[in-house]
């Protein structure tokens, strides 16, 4: 390795120890360079190593605050959402939107008291979980589906229900065989609501969905609105 | 890799749980709490970095924010296979307090060794920054002593390499492979305790 050579600068430059006109030169040498974008990278990790040979030390209580709220202001397209669950449409399905809907969801934070994030927090985590890895199954009499989890656990999606009104809830039920069992209580209204089912859908079932009074009910009363025939994969 | 425990924010104790890769790709997504979890990881390290290079808490807090800045604005075109998250941000931290050191002129207490507090507390995140910290010590340690000064001067102290060549009275030449040799062992050294630990584990 002689004196000149360029290569022998990746690691100045991963020290970063290159200045004016010795940084210019050489990162124009790095940009055709394949060799040494290489030798950068992995000197770049063993540079990184010695930051834990320091005494680690807490920043000023203010700092994170101060990041947090610049790095709002760069961003704005954060958008909070108007409605709990409601998320917008085109985040639902594939595995790669899951991501996507986990930052809508996460968004509510920014508006909502810390009790209600923690239950919030965890409910939308579970309901991320399952719709990560799950089978479709449509529904009849509104626009809804079931999404299956190999675990069984289930989230049930509803558009643009008509509010269930005062003193009503929807309620989701699940039916297999004689049995029917409650799943979860909902109010409707405009947006998507994704609830995550109390109940765990066994391989033949039926996901149905009633309008019941508020606080909901054991067995249900009212008519099926939604129903979602399930079948074994 | 985790910097900091014991805080109570809930939000950001949910993601306590996913690897620094997955927080970044959150992070590219505009997340904040995946910010916030990145910061509970790693501010104690990058603070602790900028301001021994910096010596002066208001630019070493410039220097951290700029670097959670970098990671804020560009995580969606970092890509795992060129480099750890940590070292993604640690790199950031470094340049801008290196920097800041040259700009503000003011750098430079003459004492370079080695910090040896220790670290406090034992938790599990403590326990993974210790043991990184042994593998560093230890590989600097095998250095011969000219290759571990040009490297300590220049990361913790922020010299160039012409800086070094003027302060150490040496050709240039010597300075950059003094710096080239001692950081290709260092790899190589922390490359094999890498190895040593996962088959030993």
């Amino acid at each position: 390795m002689n004196d000149g050579s360029p290569h022998e600068l990746s690691a100045a430059y991963a020290l970063d120890a290159l200045d004016g006109d010795e940084l210019r030169a050489y990162e124009s040498h790095l940009a055709g360079c394949d060799r040494c974008r290489e030798d950068v990278a992995s000197f770049r990790e063993t540079a990184a190593a010695l930051a834990y040979d320091i005494q680690p030390l807490e920043p000023p209580e203010e700092l994170e605050r101060r990041i947090l709220k610049a790095a709002r202001a760069e961003r704005p397209n954060v958008v909070p959402l108007r409605q709990r669950w409601a998320i917008p449409s085109a985040a639902l399905g594939a595995v790669a939107a899951v991501a996507a809907i986990a930052v809508g969801v996460w968004a509510i934070h920014l508006s909502n008291s810390l009790d209600n994030e923690r239950t919030q927090n965890r409910s939308q985590n579970a309901i991320v979980a399952i719709l990560s890895d799950c089978t479709m199954t449509p529904a009849t009499g509104a626009s809804a589906r079931v999404c299956i989890a190999p675990t069984r656990k289930a989230v049930l999606t509803v558009d643009n229900l008509e509010p269930a009104g005062p003193g009503k809830t929807y309620e989701a039920w699940v039916i297999a065989g004689k049995r029917v069992e409650p799943a979860g209580l909902f109010p409707g209204g405009a947006g998507r609501t994704y609830l995550r089912l109390t109940k765990s859908v066994p391989a033949v079932a039926t996901v149905a969905v009633t309008r019941e009074k508020a606080g909901g009910v054991a067995a249900p009363t009212g008519g099926i609105l939604i129903s979602a025939k399930v079948k074994p994969t | 890799m985790r910097g900091r425990r014991g805080r109570s924010e809930p939000t950001a104790r949910e993601l306590a749980h996913l690897s620094d890769e997955a927080v970044l790709a959150l992070i590219a997504r505009s997340d904040e709490q995946a910010l916030s979890e990145l910061y509970r990881r790693f501010s104690r390290l990058a603070y602790g970095l900028a301001f021994r290079i910096l010596r002066d808490d208001a630019l070493a807090q410039d220097a951290v924010q700029e670097a959670f800045l970098g990671v804020w604005r560009a995580a969606g075109r970092f890509t795992a296979e060129r480099a750890k998250p940590s070292t993604w941000l640690l790199t950031l931290v470094h340049r801008r307090a290196v920097d800041l050191v040259r700009r503000e002129e003011r750098r430079r207490t003459e004492q370079l060794q080695p910090d040896s507090e220790s670290i406090g507390s034992e938790g599990p995140d403590e326990l993974e920054l210790l043991s990184e910290r042994q593998s560093i010590r230890e590989a600097l340690r095998k250095l011969p002593p000219e290759q571990r000064e040009a490297i300590e001067l220049a990361y913790y102290g922020g010299y160039t390499q012409s800086e070094l060549a003027e302060r150490l009275g040496q050709p240039l030449g010597t300075i950059k492979s003094r710096m080239f040799t001692g950081l290709a062992r260092l790899r190589e050294t922390l490359e094999e305790s890498a190895v040593g630990q996962t088959s030993s584990s």
